[in-house]
């Protein structure tokens, strides 16, 4: 087993959004086409500061906007530099494996090769009736498509059949890549799913939505036992968590409970669960996965989680619920410019 | 003591944590053969044995069933007769699909589940705190701001027994009643996904009762 060497330096740091609806400066909630317009704001501004990826996920409900990642991705194509382009996720299961592949591989092209797909079961569930298939195959469409989808990407003319879809009959797909496209997999604590991915031999992007993250370290072990099992390369971690980060702890904590607990009772609600009381909402923030506070408070923070769990890339999760559209501006300004650099310096002091 | 876990995801591999840790040997299966979750299990429960559904059943003294509520049918009686069971599943539309099709009007889900194994003592416990406050918020009998886990089920032997290895797993045991109060610790309860001490569950579940106009004074 060959594990990755940990450099501070080389960590990658990074942003992820749904499109949660920001409230405008006069509290109004803005349409959901201006928060698609906000995020490729934010994208334009998140490269300008190096931060290293932007990934926006796949949803179909009224309190995110982004239905379609990769054609935001594609404006975002056009006007940033550096930064990586992905999805976060893309639902594969009621997706076209073909289509997928087209559509990021266009991305790629657009984007000079800085296009990612992240692949996930998601966490939602509107996509399935939305498109025609049935949850009861939940796992089988995930597990079906994702057999396909690693075939398409040796870019060569594809034969497969499977359950969930059309056979394929020594069939090319275009365009072709300049640079192999790079997949990983969103997993959010199914241990099947985490040996999934290391079979597969993609990298594991570990959600990390609530408890601590330590809880996570043997979903790591899992994946490096795995990949050895099936002689696959142990690909380097990355973890998402969300955050909210402000000029001090107080206003940080207080927007966090306006706007991402709110988010988090929101989608509860619909799933029978009690609201987040303040007890909950304290551990999430003091010893949990919610990384909330002033620059310095979120760094001591990420700093420990990357150390203990060995991660490559983390991703931030921000701008949940209705958190105005300037405070997110500023949210990414402070991560970029201050929690990051610190992340580093935190790390490279302990190593 | 073996206790026996019937599902291998997350609440499944939690569970067997904290019965590991609790000192415990730990059975468990998946829903297909042993070695579809050998190598999970060789690194979340290195201590636990996978084996068939049948074998955790007939081996075990007491099972835990943490596998999807809609399987419940798979389950053999036959298996699990003469042995108490912790029913910690709950109903949840995008994997168990409509409720209709699935759960019985006028029971709790953990009453059909009893029909099903009937000649099984059902305990209802376990269900209604996240699988990762599970892992979290585990703590020695007696520790400050300990959490408590509700249990209900119509056989007082079988809940005494419950409520010991409730407590073994790090949790203060609150028996809410017969089975058929089981329906107070579903999904909408004020207590489901919540994560609290002894005082505030048993006022949550008193004051839902009442809302709900169940009387679950009997057997309690």
């Amino acid at each position: 087993m060959t594990k990755q060497k940990f450099d501070p330096a080389k960590i990658d740091f990074g942003l992820d959004s749904f499109g949660d609806i920001p409230l405008s400066a006069s509290g109004q909630l803005l349409s959901q086409a201006a928060a698609i317009r906000q995020v490729v704001a934010e994208g334009v501004l998140a490269d300008e500061l190096g931060l290293k990826v932007i990934a926006l996920g796949e949803h179909h409900r009224a309190d995110y906007a982004i239905s379609s990642p990769d054609v935001v991705l594609a404006a975002l194509a056009a006007r940033t530099k550096q930064i990586t382009l992905a999805s976060g996720v893309t639902v594969l299961s009621s997706d076209d494996p073909v289509r997928v592949y087209e559509r990021f591989a266009t991305l790629a092209a657009l984007s000079n090769s800085r296009a990612e797909v992240v692949l996930g079961r998601g966490s939602f569930l509107e996509s399935f009736p939305l498109y025609g298939y049935d949850l009861r195959d939940y796992d089988l469409l995930f597990e079906d498509k994702l057999s396909l989808f690693a075939e398409l990407l040796k870019e060569r003319p594809v034969t497969w059949s499977g359950k969930t879809r059309s056979s394929l009959k020594q069939m090319d797909v275009f365009p072709k890549t300049e640079q192999a496209l790079p997949v990983r997999i969103a997993v959010g604590g199914t241990p099947a799913s985490v040996v999934r991915t290391a079979k597969y031999g993609f990298p594991l992007t570990l959600a990390i939505i609530g408890g601590r993250a330590e809880r996570f370290l043997p979903y790591v072990q899992l994946y490096q036992r795995a990949a050895d099992q099936y002689q696959q390369p142990i690909q380097p971690l990355a973890v998402h968590s969300h955050g909210l980060i402000a000029a001090t702890d107080d206003e940080a904590k207080e927007l966090a409970w306006k706007y991402l607990r709110e988010s988090f009772v929101k989608v509860g609600q619909e799933r029978g669960w009690a609201p987040m009381g303040q007890e909950q909402f304290n551990f999430e923030i003091n010893e949990g996965s919610f990384y909330v506070g002033s620059p310095e408070t979120v760094a001591q923070r990420l700093a420990r989680t990357i150390k203990q769990l060995g991660v490559s890339r983390f991703e931030l999760a921000y701008g949940a619920g209705g958190l105005p559209a300037a405070q997110r501006m500023k949210l990414i300004e402070l991560y970029a410019q201050q929690v990051v650099p610190r992340v580093r310096e935190l790390l490279a002091e302990e190593e | 003591m073996k206790i026996g876990i019937i599902g291998a995801g997350k609440l499944g591999t939690v569970l067997g944590q904290l019965a590991q840790k609790a000192g415990y040997q730990v059975l468990i299966s998946g829903s297909g053969a042993p070695s579809k979750i050998e190598l999970i299990i060789s690194v979340l429960l290195p201590q636990a044995k996978a084996l068939t559904t049948a074998a955790v059943a007939q081996q075990a003294n007491l099972i835990i069933l943490a596998l999807p509520l809609h399987q419940y049918q798979t389950l053999q009686p036959a298996d699990f007769a003469g042995k108490i069971v912790i029913d910690a599943t709950n109903y949840w539309e995008p994997t168990d699909g409509p409720a209709t099709e699935l759960l019985l009007p006028g029971i709790s889900s953990s009453e059909m589940i009893q029909q099903q194994l009937k000649d099984s003592q059902v305990i209802k416990a376990l269900n209604h705190i996240g699988y990762h406050d599970l892992a979290d918020q585990a703590l020695p009998a007696g520790s400050d701001n300990r959490k408590a886990v509700a249990l209900a089920g119509d056989h007082v032997a079988a809940k005494q027994q419950v409520a010991e290895i409730v407590n073994d797993f790090g949790f203060d045991p609150v028996d809410i009643g017969q089975l058929a109060a089981g329906s107070l610790l579903e999904p909408g309860s004020p207590v489901f996904g919540a994560s609290v001490a002894r005082e505030q569950l048993q006022q949550l579940i008193q004051d839902y009762a009442a809302l709900k106009k169940i009387d679950n004074s009997k057997n309690a």
